[in-house]
Order: C-alpha cells, then sequence, then structure tokens
C-alpha cells in the first residue's frame, strides 16, 4: 500500500537528502510505517483496542456580534479510566487562531501542529496570515487523504482574519463545514441544548462568555468522559484571549449554591417496644 | 494468499509500572525492574529507565520489543542532534521528538507507555506523559504501565495541585523536597507490589537534580 505523506512535507528535516545509505531510517523524511498484514482494519481495530487512546470530550464554539467564543472542557478518558483532568483542548494555532481538540488525543495534537506549521510557512511565503477558510481547507485535506485509516478528529478551527469572525467544523471523515454555531465532543447533544436555548447574535463579550462556561458546565455535569476545567477563550479584532478557566466542580456550586434549609420534619429512631 | 496472517498479533505485554515527578529543582523517575509475559517472570533486573540525554531521561513499560526500538531510535536521533547543533537536546525538546516518534507509528504503533522526567531551560523539573500513538501533556507528576491505575490515585491524593488550566492562575508546583519525593515513590512502588502482579522484585530511581544525575535502587517483594 502507498500512502500519501505530502501532508508530512514542511516537518522534513533538513538532512533529509544526504542518502548515504547508514542512516537511512533516522534521516529520511518521516513517514508513516504500515503494519505488514493483509487485514489492515482488523489489525487497526486491535492495536486501538491495546493502546486505548485518551478520548471523550465536550467542546463548542460560536460567532456573535464581537467574535468567536471557544470553550472546552478538559478530561481525557481511556475506557472508564480518567487518565488526564488537565487537558489542553484548545489549541492555539497562532496568535488569530484557535482549534479545539475532539477524538483521539494524539491524532489532534499532531495534525493541529502540523497545521499550525503550515500557516507558518504560509505567512512567510505570503506576507500576511492565511485565511480561517484556507486553513481549515488545508487540515479537511489532509484529514480527507487519511479516510478510512481510523483517524479520529472532530475539530473547529476559529479566528479572525480579514474578512472577520470566521467558524469552521472539519473532522476526520472528511467533513468541512462553515457556521456560526457548533459543539463537537460526546458531550455536545448536552451542550448544544444550552447553546441554542441562550444564544443571541448581539450578545455582548460577558455575555457570550457567561453562555459557553455554562453550556460546558451543564454538558460536564450530564456526561461522563467531560469534566475537569471548562476554559472559555474569545477571538477578536486583536487576537485570542483566554478570559477564564473554572472546576467545573466549583462552577456547580456557583450555578447550585447550597441553601440552608429549614428542618420540616426529623427523624427519629424507633426504639423497641 | 495463504490464511496465515489472520492471526498476526505482533504485540506482547511485558508489564510494570514507572513513575515520575517533578519538583522545583529536581526530578524523580522510577520504575520496577520485573519483566514478566503472562503468569511468567522473564526477568527480575530489566531496567525500564533510559537516560536519553543529560537532562532527559525516559521510563517505559509495555512490550519490551517495542520500547528497545524506541529507545535505540531516540538514541540514534539524539546522536544526530548533537553533531548538527553541538549541545544535548532538552527536555521539552527531546518530549515533542518522542511524540512526534509516536506518531509517525501511528498505524502500527509501539506498544509503549511511556513517562519523560527532566530539567527545563530554567534548571526546574519537568515531567512530560504520554500515550502508545503520542498525544502528551507537561505535567507535575505522572505514572504509566499496569500499576498506573493503582498508583495514580494516590498520587493525586499526596501531590494535586491546582490545574494549569485555572484562570487566574494558581501556584502549582509540587510542594515536596527531594528527599520526601524520593520516599513517597518508594512508599507507592511498595503498595502497587502489593496488588499488581506485574509490578516488583526491585525499584530502580532516577534522580536528576543541578549537581547531575544520580541513582539508587529499593529490594520490592519478589513474590
Amino acid at each position: 500500500m502507498k500512502l500519501d505523506t505530502s501532508g508530512l512535507e514542511s516537518t522534513a528535516p533538513l538532512f533529509g537528502s544526504l542518502s548515504s545509505g547508514i542512516h537511512d531510517e533516522i534521516s529520511a523524511a518521516p513517514s508513516f510505517a504500515l503494519p505488514n498484514t493483509i487485514n489492515f482494519d482488523g489489525f487497526q481495530k486491535e492495536a486501538i483496542q491495546m493502546v486505548k487512546p485518551a478520548k471523550g470530550t465536550t467542546t463548542l464554539a460560536f460567532i456573535f456580534k464581537e467574535g468567536v467564543m471557544v470553550a472546552a472542557d478538559s478530561r481525557a478518558s481511556m475506557g472508564g479510566y480518567i487518565s488526564s483532568q488537565s487537558v489542553k483542548k484548545i489549541i492555539e494555532i497562532n496568535p488569530y487562531m484557535l482549534g479545539t481538540m475532539a477524538g483521539g488525543a494524539a491524532d489532534c495534537q499532531f495534525w493541529h501542529r502540523n497545521l499550525g506549521i503550515k500557516c507558518r510557512l504560509h505567512e512567510l511565503a505570503n506576507k500576511r496570515r492565511i485565511s480561517v477558510t484556507g486553513a481549515s481547507k488545508l487540515l479537511a485535506n489532509i484529514l480527507y487523504s487519511y479516510r478510512g485509516m481510523g483517524l479520529s478528529v472532530g475539530t473547529m478551527i476559529a479566528g479572525w482574519d480579514e474578512t472577520g469572525p470566521g467558524l469552521y467544523y472539519v473532522d476526520s471523515e472528511g467533513g468541512r463545514l462553515k457556521g456560526t454555531r457548533f459543539s463537537v465532543g460526546s458531550g455536545s447533544p448536552y451542550a448544544y441544548g444550552v447553546l441554542d436555548n441562550g444564544y443571541r447574535y448581539d450578545m455582548s463579550i460577558e455575555e457570550a462568555a457567561e453562555l459557553a462556561r455554562r453550556s460546558i458546565y451543564h454538558a460536564t455535569f450530564r456526561d461522563g468522559a467531560s469534566g475537569g476545567v471548562a476554559s472559555v477563550y474569545y477571538v477578536g479584532p486583536d487576537g485570542w484571549k483566554k478570559l477564564s478557566g473554572d472546576d467545573v466542580g466549583e462552577l456547580h456550586y456557583h450555578y447550585y449554591p447550597v441553601m440552608p434549609s429549614t428542618v420540616e420534619q426529623e427523624m427519629v429512631e424507633v426504639t423497641g417496644q | 494468499m495463504t490464511k496465515q496472517q489472520a492471526n498476526w498479533s505482533p504485540y506482547d505485554n511485558n508489564g510494570g509500572s514507572c513513575v515520575a515527578i517533578a519538583g522545583a529543582d529536581y526530578c524523580v523517575i522510577a520504575a520496577d525492574t520485573r519483566m514478566s509475559s503472562g503468569y511468567n517472570i522473564l526477568t527480575r533486573e530489566y531496567s525500564k529507565i533510559c537516560k536519553l540525554a543529560d537532562k532527559a531521561v525516559m521510563a517505559s513499560s509495555g512490550f519490551q520489543a517495542d520500547v528497545n526500538a524506541l529507545q535505540k531510535h531516540l538514541a540514534a536521533r539524539h546522536l544526530t542532534y548533537q553533531h548538527q547543533h553541538n549541545k544535548q537536546m532538552s527536555c521539552p525538546a527531546m518530549a515533542q521528538l518522542l511524540s512526534n516518534t509516536l506518531y509517525y507509528k501511528r498505524f502500527f504503533p509501539y506498544y509503549a507507555f511511556n513517562v519523560l522526567g527532566g530539567l527545563d531551560s530554567e534548571g526546574k523539573g519537568c515531567v512530560f506523559t504520554y500515550d502508545a500513538v503520542g498525544s502528551y501533556e507537561r505535567v507535575g507528576y505522572s505514572s504509566q504501565g499496569s500499576g498506573s491505575t493503582l498508583i495514580m490515585p494516590f498520587l493525586d491524593n499526596q501531590l494535586k495541585s491546582p490545574s494549569p488550566l485555572l484562570l487566574p492562575a494558581q501556584d502549582a508546583v509540587t510542594p515536596l523536597s527531594e528527599s520526601e519525593a524520593v520516599d513517597l515513590v518508594k512508599t507507592v512502588f511498595a503498595s502497587a507490589t502489593e496488588r499488581d502482579i506485574y509490578t516488583g522484585d526491585k525499584l530502580e530511581i532516577v534522580v536528576l537534580n543541578a549537581g547531575g544525575i544520580h541513582r539508587e535502587y529499593m529490594e520490592l517483594r519478589k513474590d
């Protein structure tokens, strides 16, 4: 099987052209090693089951009057085991663009890092920042070239470019959608419920941040695979800024304060006789 | 073609646990030295800890053949790095190299669960934790391998510090001295050995600090 590795070109080491034969394995341009088997799908299925890559997420992003709001939880689980409560699921591609991470943690991390390199190279070649449309299409094209090989990526590319705020949803099945409101991950149905209910285009930054935070909180409350810290980022004309990071355990008592209630009837132990 | 490849299974699990703890000016990396396959103990003194650079040490459990191949690959990459740059690789650089190395085997993974410990450019302790296909994260402490599900909750209980994602940021330094961290590592392994059949025999502890690298051993239960 021949695998398209053009997606990796920019990461090729400088010494790749020297073919002395001795260092072939380490000096060759990086490419993906493939198992020598006929049953690739079966092997992938088994291998994935053995290594149990980290997954399980709630992420959301929406465009409003002032720009784009992006929020995510921070939990990573491998099956039933929580492998981390402090994952950075909002990836800072450059000062004007953010990516979110849902699906396989390694797939998302690696391809966002790869996208960051490509965006920087575009900037150096063209003396201007890449558009959100362009960046999302770079990622979508790479992911599409690996379609059917078992990558698991569900991401939103959010940013501010010459045309104003931009938001795209890109996934490993090859999908790429432009939109104003997305939520991705196992907790997305819960997040959508709160988000759709409270969304208005003409919100202020504070209102939008609160809506994003509340949507993530409610998703972590109902989805076992989401939790940890609710991070909220805002992308405006001057680039992105992190607005808040709150432990959802503490947010719960913020949204639902414990009220000291009066005891109407006290339970008394019945004694003998 | 023949059907023989239908049952092709290139992996084995040789077990073992690894722990790393970062402090203000030190890093402790530890792993047991037992290597098993199923119920068989293959050897009682197999080191899972590998020094990758002056300030980067990796502990790996999983499949020994893959771990060995990974260590050799990283050693070779580090050698070419030294020839090209005339310096040792920093720990954060090694961390990203390890991530990329693991991901280039995304479709035929190294069955290896790693923790990388070391000192960063400021001399602060750092720990990076990985999954088998290269997702990684910088943390204050971590555990990987067969005993990780027993060890990690214990470390959380003893060391948990405010999440680095919180805003406003809160101070998140492991509140232990070097000798306290070494003692903690000894107790967690003694405990894990009681309940994990793949952990035991001997504990190897590597301590990195401004003075350099220092290694010590502690005997664990051999049953």
